[in-house]
């Protein structure tokens, strides 16, 4: 059984409003240091195979087709084996 | 004309689209289980608003994978007429028959209540009754009604007089401080290419009853427009202005 991990994160440029009202409320806890905040999903899946680089080409088409919407969000994804 | 209203498990619409097609506009209306395979017979598909499986993932992500979503996009690739309001609308985002996508509100807020909208466009199927400029009052009840799309999409929209409607001003002016929700450009509404498939934020809950006490005369094609200029067209009854809105925003930087 392979397990495989998914980074969703909003693409540069998009505002971010869960982000933001984190950001402030960081602030308002005195974390001043704090610049930014983005808010993104993790995804782990169990996968039957053991075949990396087929595993890492499947998985890319499930995030492209249903995990992420390429129109506003990128991804990174690892296998592990 | 004949209607279909696909029901999604989640929806929660549906009835009212119903109602709204059969006893306001007098038009025939079934409703279609998202199982379904075949809409042949149909004029006009409603994707009703409602909280198709949940939300989960993200907004219309998994139902843009029921079998009736095939089927609908057969229907709108040969001329059909295909209307998405609320998660009908993000469903056809998600599906990839109207450009663009749906994210939270601006404020991470529900909201729920009157706007004005400005009609941007008449030559839709949607918009024929209404005339260019006029401004609608009607209900919105959403929590992603934040419209977003690419700038190079957007242009390619412009061009092609795909924005229908926008949030604007009791008086019709379309500033950041009446866009409720952030949408690119104050954007409420916007149609395909040749005007056939439509989405919009405002899900028709709350207009039911405004359309029931207006009806009258029988629709034709306009399920969304007629009925709303009815509503926009009656007298003023002094309700307050359009609420102004604090943070102006642009998603894409």
């Amino acid at each position: 059984m392979a397990r495989a991990k998914v980074y969703i994160t909003l693409k540069e440029g998009i505002l971010d409003p869960q982000g933001k009202t984190v950001l402030r409320a960081l602030k308002s806890l005195g974390y001043d240091e704090v610049g930014d905040v983005r808010v993104g999903k993790y995804m782990v899946l169990e996968l039957d195979g053991t075949d990396k680089a087929r595993l890492e080409e499947r998985l890319g088409q499930m995030t492209e087709q249903l995990l992420a919407n390429p129109i506003i969000e990128n991804y990174q994804m690892e296998v592990e084996i | 004309m004949r209607f279909g209203v696909v029901v999604f498990p989640g929806s929660n619409c549906d009835h009212d689209c119903h109602y709204v097609i059969k006893s306001v506009l007098g038009q025939d209306v079934d409703y279609v289980w998202h199982g379904s395979t075949d809409v042949a017979g149909y004029d006009c598909l409603v994707l009703p608003g409602g909280f198709s499986y949940g939300d989960y993932l993200r907004t219309g992500a998994v139902a843009k994978f029921s079998p009736v979503m095939k089927a609908v996009a057969k229907h709108a690739d040969s001329g059909g007429l295909v209307i998405g309001i609320c998660n009908g609308f993000q469903i056809l985002l998600e599906a990839g028959l109207l450009p663009g996508a749906i994210m939270r509100n601006v404020g991470l807020k529900f909201i729920c209540r009157f706007v004005d909208v400005r009609v941007e466009t008449t030559s839709t199927p949607w918009t024929s009754a209404a005339h260019q400029g006029q401004v609608l009052r009607i209900p919105i009840a959403h929590n992603e009604g934040n419209y977003q799309v690419p700038p190079d999409v957007l242009v390619e929209m412009k061009r092609k007089g795909q924005i229908v409607l926008r949030y604007c001003s009791l008086e019709g002016s379309v500033l950041p401080e009446f866009n409720p929700n952030g949408a690119t450009e104050s954007i409420a509404g916007i149609c395909s290419a040749g005007g056939q498939r439509a989405g919009h934020d405002a899900p028709p809950g709350a207009r039911v009853r405004g359309r029931a006490r207006l009806s009258g005369r029988h629709g034709d094609l306009e399920v969304a427009a007629r009925p709303l200029r009815r509503v926009a067209a009656r007298p003023e009854t002094g309700e307050p202005s359009a609420r102004r809105f604090s943070r102006p925003h642009r998603l894409f930087a």
